[in-house]
């Protein structure tokens, strides 16, 4: 499986994400810059997180606005899966890939410590190689990372198993609604989460329970 | 040239820890009888243009592409 990691200006984990996708599918992937408008063709496409354009108006809006973001909407509606961490995930729901928005944390404290992940839908394909219900361990480090939709929103994507990941039990670190840490589109093929899994792949980090994630993703889950 | 003042709010419902922290304070430094605090945005744009119709057509509509989320936020438009 070939992939793609998103640069923006602003963004700081891409480095962090392409070690990620290199060590777990042993192929590094391409790189995207801003103004590229024809992305090269790859199965997965990856926004890392950072601070894309200094966060400013809101975080990811302006980064949504690029023409290179047109052209990953026209990918994710081909089917090509799309992976937004972070900053990226906040890019996906101000470029209206995904329902919702993310918000300052209810605690106004950028957070980055490690917290818990429930697998609350382990039948997509960035989380098969979990179990159902399993508990992981991931790092998170964000401001704004509060996500909110409408009580409809919010009733739609609950029914159709859109939300992946949850913050477990006393583990919410921002104030998500409905602990809300992960979710996909309703074709399933764009999953944007707060988290990060590139950075608990391997022992040097002191764990590898988000190599899970890219193992789906990339479709090298070990038999 | 027209300019344009567009006020950018959280949408009723939609918690704004920020308000809440101006909220507190305010309290402590001795207001009382305060309700609650609503943060939000403003921009002042200038269009260059004679047309208030067009100008204001043309604000909605960054308005609704980039100045606000509608997901959680509201806007105003006003011209001078």
């Amino acid at each position: 499986m070939k992939s793609a990691v998103v640069q923006l200006p602003g963004l700081n984990r891409d480095r962090d994400m392409i070690a990620a996708l290199t060590k777990i599918s042993g192929k590094a992937p391409v790189t995207i810059w801003q103004t590229e408008t024809d992305i090269p063709d790859v199965d997965l496409i990856v926004i890392p997180g950072g601070f894309s354009y200094g966060d400013y108006l809101r975080c990811g809006a302006i980064a949504a606005r690029m023409p290179v973001m047109q052209a990953i909407k026209a990918k994710a509606e081909a089917g090509v899966k799309v992976l937004g961490v972070c900053n990226g995930f906040q890019i996906l729901v101000e470029a209206g890939l995904l329902p919702g928005a993310l918000m300052r944390n209810a605690s106004l404290k950028f957070v980055c410590k490690e917290i818990k992940l429930e697998v609350v839908n382990a039948n997509t394909d960035f989380s098969r190689a979990y179990e159902q219900g399993q508990i992981i361990r991931c790092p998170v480090a964000h401001h704004d990372g509060n996500y909110f939709a409408d009580a409809e929103t919010l009733k739609a994507i609950e029914d159709n198993g859109q939300v992946v990941f949850r913050y477990a039990a006393g583990t919410n670190p921002n104030g998500s609604v409905n602990d809300i840490a992960g979710i996909v589109n309703a074709k399933g093929n764009v999953l944007g989460m707060m988290p990060h899994p590139e950075n608990l792949i391997e022992a040097a980090h002191g764990g590898s329970d988000g190599r899970g994630l890219f193992a789906s993703a990339l479709d090298v889950i070990a038999a | 040239m027209i300019n344009a003042r567009v006020t950018v709010t959280l949408k009723n419902g939609v918690l704004d820890p920020q308000g809440k922290a101006i909220e507190g304070a305010l309290g402590a430094l001795g207001f009382e009888g305060l309700g609650h605090v609503r943060q939000g945005k403003v921009f002042d744009l200038q269009i260059d243009t004679a047309d208030k119709a067009k100008a204001e057509a043309e604000v909605k509509a960054m308005c609704e592409k980039l100045l606000a989320n509608t997901v959680i936020e509201n806007y105003t438009i006003s011209l001078a």
